[in-house]
């Protein structure tokens, strides 16, 4: 039978490795706690960057304004078309606009709001950031005693948490007007009917939920973002990795997140 | 070009470093420096790439911590310092970086105001665009005030920066490498800057570089570093006065003819 020298050299390495490996997992869960916990030492005090956080919050709602808009209504649009034949072998075709009110507002609205957004804004906020860490603009701003943290993560970080939110709210009327047009054209219902049988389903845990998910997705985006570009190493590859690092990481959290708010929702309806 | 007189009070020490070490995992930079720079002096730096330099200066900005040692600026102990005393101390600093490091989505005008707004509260609009413009004449490049850091050259950027560092009236200017990668005529221009700043500013400056003539040029004194430790400090010509095997090569006087 093969057995494992402990002693073996090659043994040994690999060991070392998996050691390291596993210490710089732990390194990185807390400078990323480190880091979180200085956001929100830092995002509340005085003085505030009013004029950067519109500007930013201007740069999120416009970096994703078309894709979410068109994604939105597209969404909308297939997933009545696709639940249309099941509902009909159960003569329940009527209840489709509920149905699509129930999955878009729920889940869809925020969860492909924010899965757009990690893809334009995070790996934006990423790049940028991590463009800025290795030309040393913010040792710069570090060196000419400005807080650079407060001006490049905290605005980034509100911006993503208040504006998100309010495109996710605008992704979910986008892709219901998607879903009244396939079932307009195909039967006929009038629009009043639609908007009734739209909103009589939803409840006041369903608005609640799905702003709570859409604020958590949003500061997610933002923080990992931020995270990934403000700690880039140097060199044009650490750009590149801090924007994929972005963008990989706040979707693997966002659908984390989307279980666990989801089982929470569920214990108050 | 000769340097014009500058005036040192030798009896003001701006920074004082005793003891510095800093290492990167197994590898020593700083190997135990003493270091002294006077009120009105321009010390010169000089050493090969990778001898640690920019490291130097970077611990006496903050921005690095050391291992071992003390570092004394401007009366403040960094080691004994909080964050915001730090901070305060900062702006008393300027440091003008190799690369400029200008804030590339910025104009030039909103360049220099960021540092200004930000630590000199209840500026006028008059007063804050009367600060920029007067470095920016400074260095010579007023009319860039609208410009974006990518419509400049490098000397121009290189200029930029050092009115960024300027707009605070710091005390003392640290200046990594600041002829690095400008053509000849260039460098003679951002030297002439480096002196025009010391008498019209009155600071004190540290000037990182390997360009022996930058050294020459504005330079009081020249400080050798070589093997993470300063081996010769004096004027050019004192410092150049060796047979030491480490140091001749760099000091290739024919070079500088």
């Amino acid at each position: 039978m093969d057995t494992v020298n402990s002693t073996d050299p090659v043994v040994l390495k690999r060991g070392a490795k998996q050691r390291k490996r596993l210490s710089d997992f732990f390194i990185s869960l807390y400078n990323i706690n480190k880091f979180v916990f200085r956001f929100f030492k830092e995002a509340f005090l005085p003085p505030f960057e009013f004029k950067e956080i519109m500007r930013q919050c201007y740069e999120v709602g416009v970096r994703s304004f078309t894709l979410i808009s068109l994604t939105g209504f597209i969404v909308g649009v297939i997933f009545t078309k696709q639940s249309r034949p099941s509902l009909l072998q159960f003569g329940a075709s009527s209840w489709l606009p509920s149905l699509v009110s129930i999955a878009i507002m729920r889940a869809l609205a925020p969860l492909v709001t924010a899965l757009i957004a990690a893809g334009k804004v995070g790996s934006s906020i990423g790049a940028e950031l991590g463009s800025m860490r290795v030309t040393e603009q913010i040792d710069a701003m570090e060196v000419s005693g400005t807080k650079p943290f407060k001006f490049l993560v905290c605005t980034r970080v509100l911006a993503t948490t208040l504006t998100i939110p309010i495109l996710a709210t605008y992704t979910g009327f986008i892709a219901l007007l998607g879903g009244f047009l396939n079932v307009y054209v195909n039967e006929g219902t009038s629009y009043t009917t639609f908007i009734e049988q739209v909103f009589d389903p939803l409840t006041f845990v369903d608005f609640i939920a799905s702003l709570a998910k859409a604020i958590v997705f949003g500061f997610t985006i933002g923080i990992v973002g931020c995270y990934q570009g403000y700690n880039a190493s140097r060199g044009t590859e650490g750009v590149g990795k801090a924007a994929n690092g972005a963008v990989v990481t706040a979707m693997f959290l966002i659908f984390v997140e989307e279980i666990v708010i989801v089982q929470i929702a569920g214990w108050f309806r | 070009m000769e340097k014009p007189a500058a005036q040192i009070d030798y009896n003001n020490k701006v920074i004082s470093i005793r003891g510095l070490k800093k290492s990167f995992e197994d590898y020593a930079v700083l190997r135990g420096i003493d270091l002294d720079l006077y009120q009105g002096e321009n010390l010169v730096v000089l050493g090969r790439s990778g001898t640690g330099k920019s490291v130097l200066i970077k611990i006496i900005s903050g921005l690095l911590k050391p291992d071992a040692g003390t570092v004394e600026v401007l009366g403040c102990e960094l080691e004994k310092v909080t964050d915001i005393e730090l901070q305060d101390l900062r702006v008393r600093i300027g440091f003008s970086f190799q690369n400029s490091a200008l804030y590339d989505s910025m104009t030039v005008r909103q360049n220099l105001e960021f540092p200004l707004v930000r630590n000199r509260k209840n500026l006028t609009r008059k007063e804050i665009d009367t600060s920029v413009e007067s470095v920016l004449d400074a260095v010579g490049l007023l009319h860039t005030i609208n410009q974006m850091p990518s419509e400049l050259s490098g000397g121009q950027r290189k200029r930029i920066g050092i009115a960024r560092t300027l707009i605070l009236n710091p005390e003392v200017m640290l200046y990594d490498e600041p002829t690095a990668g400008l053509d000849p005529i260039t460098c003679i221009e951002i030297n002439e800057l480096i002196n025009k700043v010391q008498q019209q500013f009155k600071t004190s400056s540290i000037i990182i570089t390997h360009d022996l003539t930058c050294a020459k040029e504005t330079g009081d004194r020249i400080a050798m570093l070589l093997d993470g430790q300063f081996q010769r400090t004096g004027t050019f010509e004192e410092v150049f006065d060796t047979n030491d095997k480490r140091v001749k090569p760099f000091f290739d006087y024919n070079f500088i003819q």
